[in-house]
């Protein structure tokens, strides 16, 4: 493996008073995939939404494919090309079809003429095998559907590294699979991908490697067989424990997590 | 029988609500009724026939009444909303800015434009521009004049029905297009915008109707026979016959416009509405 293709060095980011992201570092090699789990608040979403700064951090610096994202005088539109993004509300653009989602970016930022544009769209949206869709508009879409497209959407733009922020969290439990196959695909296919997600089964089968983060810094990182299977921290086992079997959760005083935000 | 009803409300004590709800309705008919049988009784109907609907006067207006009159009215309203549209959305945009003189002055130039009467508004670019800066000539004459004016005014107001519209689109829109590499113009232009237009569509129609009402103050820039719209040419009209039919006429060439777009204003509102369920 060359250089890392993501690379986090002692990012910190506060809103305002409320310090989100302590110091992480982090390296994601070409090809790898990384999948990001802890609880709500831990800086998760936070972290991610630094690689392609749509959050600016607070101090640190951030890599990708060599480029440092942080610079001040960086093309970030020219980064952003490079980085794929999937949110949690797949954030169509409700006004355009299906197909205009996938070729109106394609025209606009990357200049393709009409063809082009057109012949791409059509092969993403086979790639998540929602070709007879081509034509629908968002609103009539499944959530399952309108994240297909949005994965679609930004593999039509041809980036080196794709984001996924909670890509699941939204969805119905039944329409979950679809949106993993899609991704489990991209993986085999040698995408370097960052997922935040709650998904332990697909952390454990499609991850290279699983970071687990709370309050604000990465506790533990290592093979998903060993983070999720026989995580060496407390914080971990007990974020899993309740993760994996909820109803054996107990109620219980807010602890672990305001002591990790309330003190340093 | 409606005033025993009158005088049965006050004294009956234990009545049920659903009679209380039907007597106080009865007597709200009963009032409305004794007011337009006082007024048909009262008035007389010879003499406002004559005043407001004399037929050969009528006649008389057409076709002038149409194909000058509503036309320059139109077309004063659809030139000063054009402007209003392009001027309204510069300074929406300005108002959104990061930069802070530009909200600002986009925040004094809304204030005042919507403080100021419109009238005023006309007689300052009508009158005292000419004046203040001899030599200079708005464009296009009286049509000119009225579409700055009233694009001065409108814009105003439509600045801060878009903005409202820009601000209605939900923030992952912005963030999707940055993520896709939109810079913030573009994704203004090619993604924010047409959506918070759709948003808009029912007070922009709304604007337009007012617009329409307030191209009347054409009537203060002393305007030439052919450059009149409906209430100039109906006052004039009504002067030289002495009568007041034309005032009708005219008022019903506006209401032929205003209402079946404020129809279209109620349409759009409800089918927003739906889209939002």
């Amino acid at each position: 493996m060359s250089r890392p293709e993501i690379e986090v060095r002692g990012l910190h980011k506060s809103f305002g008073a409320n310090e989100v992201l302590r110091g992480i570092d982090l390296e994601i090699g070409q090809g790898e995939v990384v999948c990001v789990i802890g609880p709500s608040g831990s800086g998760k979403s936070t972290l991610l939404r630094c690689v392609n700064l749509l959050e600016e951090p607070s101090g640190g610096q951030v890599f990708v494919g060599g480029t440092e994202v942080t610079d001040e005088d960086v093309d970030i539109d020219a980064v952003r090309r490079r980085i794929g993004m999937v949110f949690q509300q797949f954030n169509l653009f409700p006004h355009l079809s299906v197909t205009e989602n996938l070729t109106l970016p394609q025209r606009r930022v990357l200049g393709r003429d009409k063809a082009a544009a057109a012949r791409i769209a059509a092969e993403n949206l086979a790639r998540v095998g929602l070709t007879e869709k081509a034509g629908a508009y968002p609103s009539s879409l499944s959530g399952g559907q309108q994240q297909r497209v949005a994965i679609a959407r930004a593999l039509a733009m041809g980036p080196e590294v794709m984001l996924f922020d909670e890509p699941t969290s939204a969805l119905d439990p039944e329409l979950v699979g679809d949106v993993l196959a899609v991704m489990r695909g991209l993986a085999q296919e040698g995408m370097t991908m960052m997922v935040v997600t709650h998904e332990m089964t697909f952390a454990r089968e499609v991850a290279d490697r699983v970071v687990f983060m709370d309050g604000g810094v990465i506790v533990e990182e290592g093979r998903p067989g060993q983070v999720i299977g026989a995580p060496r921290h407390e914080r971990t086992r007990h974020f899993l424990s309740r993760l994996l079997d909820p109803a054996m959760a107990e109620v219980e005083e807010e602890t672990s997590d305001q002591v990790g935000k309330g003190d340093a | 029988m409606t005033d025993t009803d009158a005088k049965l409300q006050p004294k009956k004590k234990g009545l049920t609500r659903r009679q209380k709800r039907t007597l106080s309705r009865g007597v709200q008919y009963a009032v409305f009724l004794a007011a337009v049988i006082a007024f048909a009784v009262t008035a007389d109907w010879d003499r406002l026939q004559n005043q407001f609907a004399q037929a050969d006067i009528a006649k008389q207006m057409f076709p002038d009444v149409i194909t000058l009159a509503l036309k320059n009215t139109v077309l004063y309203t659809v030139s000063g909303f054009v402007v209003g549209l392009v001027l309204g959305m510069v300074v929406a945009l300005m108002r959104l800015s990061s930069v802070g003189p530009y909200r600002w002055l986009a925040g004094v130039y809304i204030e005042i434009f919507r403080g100021l009467p419109a009238l005023l508004i006309f007689i300052f670019v009508g009158v005292a521009v000419p004046l203040a800066f001899p030599g200079t000539e708005i464009p296009g004459g009286t049509y000119g004049k009225v579409a700055i004016a009233l694009g001065l005014v409108s814009a105003a107001y439509m600045a801060e029905t878009i903005r409202a519209g820009i601000q209605a689109v939900p923030k992952g829109q912005m963030e999707a297009a940055r993520s896709l590499g939109f810079s913030p113009a573009k994704a203004m232009v090619s993604i924010i915008v047409p959506q918070a237009f759709r948003i808009i569509l029912p007070p922009l129609t709304n604007e337009l109707v007012l617009l329409f009402k307030d191209s009347s103050l054409v009537l203060f820039l002393g305007v030439t026979l052919e450059e009149r719209e409906l209430s100039k040419y109906g006052r004039d009209l009504a002067s030289t016959t002495a009568n007041s039919t034309p005032i009708l006429v005219a008022g019903l060439c506006y209401l032929l416009v205003t209402v079946p777009l404020s129809f279209v204003v109620r349409r759009m509102e409800s089918k927003s509405q739906e889209a939002i369920r």
